[in-house]
């Protein structure tokens, strides 16, 4: 059996409460960051608190989430999270959310990798049925890689969030345990 | 409707009031025993509850509601004999953004099909817009809850999220569906 949490690009590892913390109190600074990846308003943390809080959730929120520090295969830097949050056992039905914290690493097809490994740690591990996401409609960029990522479009409710005076929609996308193996299998005939 | 008389927590035959923490706990923890009222309301599986974990839960709530100042809860009673109907909330409210989520449950068997749901609904929504002030609100509606899709259609919420298969019940798998109403749909309803 091979490493199924390896990418091509990053690797999921284990999420230190303390290294993200601090980088996320660097990260959160650029308020763009912030944006696309929370609905909430923004709020300035310092190293101290952010480490308090993900300590907490990681302490709250386990076994039932599944945390991920993401790191750059090249270098081994962190550059972002991941969180497989199973809101349904009996459903087998999980969200998942990440980010990626410095803008220069934004656009480099990272993200997409991440999902690509999380998708399999989801399906051949975790054994769910389905993955979901909710995204925003000014975050185009995430979006797109989330349909490379064989995720369908399920919806979007109406004007949820209120940004520069103006409302956006929060598309929704799922993924079904068949759509992936599909796609794994066409993977296997390309190549 | 647009009356500042208006009573928020009176219809005509429920009314809305705190949470009786004597009383209540019995009653609803024997709805908890119903397991079709169970996974009419609960995504997660249905399991009877004993008086004592269902007081625990509401003495949660309360400290919830003071904490996080982001839900409130309603006890429904009807008017007749002040009896524990029902119960109705919005949670997971962001304030920033001005949208939350309801929830709106009948729990005795024979209290259903009544208009309670509705007359609730109707206040819950008012609530949410004309006290709360908020822009939108969503319902999380599995596919098989005939009774609350019909419900959220008459107020004419729209289906806005199918989630594909997300629920597994009775060995098939189920839509779960999240209809949404904006504050200006509401407030073009009461004009027209």
């Amino acid at each position: 059996m091979k490493d199924i949490l390896t990418g091509n690009l990053v690797r999921l590892a284990a999420f230190d409460p303390e290294e993200v913390g601090k980088a996320f109190s660097g990260w959160s600074r650029d308020s763009e960051y912030w944006r696309l990846m929370d609905s909430g308003a923004i709020r300035l943390q310092s190293t101290k608190e952010a480490v308090k809080n993900f300590e907490k959730e990681v302490e709250e929120l386990a076994p039932g989430v599944y945390f991920f520090g993401v790191r750059r295969l090249a270098d081994d830097v962190l550059i972002g999270e991941m969180v497989l949050d199973v809101v349904n056992w009996s459903g087998r039905d999980a969200f998942v959310g990440l980010s990626i914290g410095a803008r220069e690493n934004w656009g480099k097809g990272y993200g997409t990798d991440m999902m690509k490994v999380l998708l399999r740690f989801a399906f051949t591990e975790v054994n769910l049925k389905r993955v979901s996401l909710g995204v925003f409609e000014y975050n185009p960029r995430a979006i797109r890689s989330y349909e490379k990522s064989g995720f369908c479009h399920e919806g979007r409710q109406r004007g949820f969030l209120n940004r520069e005076g103006k409302r956006w929609d929060m598309p929704f996308m799922g993924i079904l345990r068949e759509e992936w193996m599909n796609l794994q299998e066409k993977e296997r005939e390309n190549m | 409707m647009f009356d500042i008389q208006t009573q928020l927590f009176e219809a005509r035959d429920i009314r809305f009031g705190p949470i009786d923490h004597e009383k209540d706990p019995e009653i609803e923890a024997k709805w908890t025993h119903d397991s079709e009222f169970m996974r009419m309301m609960e995504i997660n599986p249905a399991r009877p509850l004993s008086a004592a974990i269902i007081k625990k839960q509401y003495e949660k709530l309360e400290k919830q509601i003071d904490e996080s100042k982001n839900l409130y809860h309603f006890a429904i009673r009807a008017k007749e004999d002040d009896r524990l109907i029902g119960k109705a909330g919005i949670q997971w409210i962001e304030w920033t953004n001005g949208n939350g989520w309801i929830n709106l449950g009948i729990g005795a068997a024979e209290d259903r099909r009544k208009g309670y749901g509705s007359q609730a609904l109707n206040m819950l929504i008012r609530f949410a817009f004309a006290e709360l002030n908020l822009f939108r609100v969503s319902a999380r509606v599995p596919e098989y809850n005939e009774a609350a899709i019909a419900l959220f259609e008459k107020f004419g919420f729209m289906e806005e999220v199918r989630r594909r298969q997300a629920l597994d019940r009775d060995g098939r798998r189920w839509d779960l569906i999240v209809f949404g109403l904006l504050n200006s749909e509401w407030q073009n309803q009461a004009k027209a």
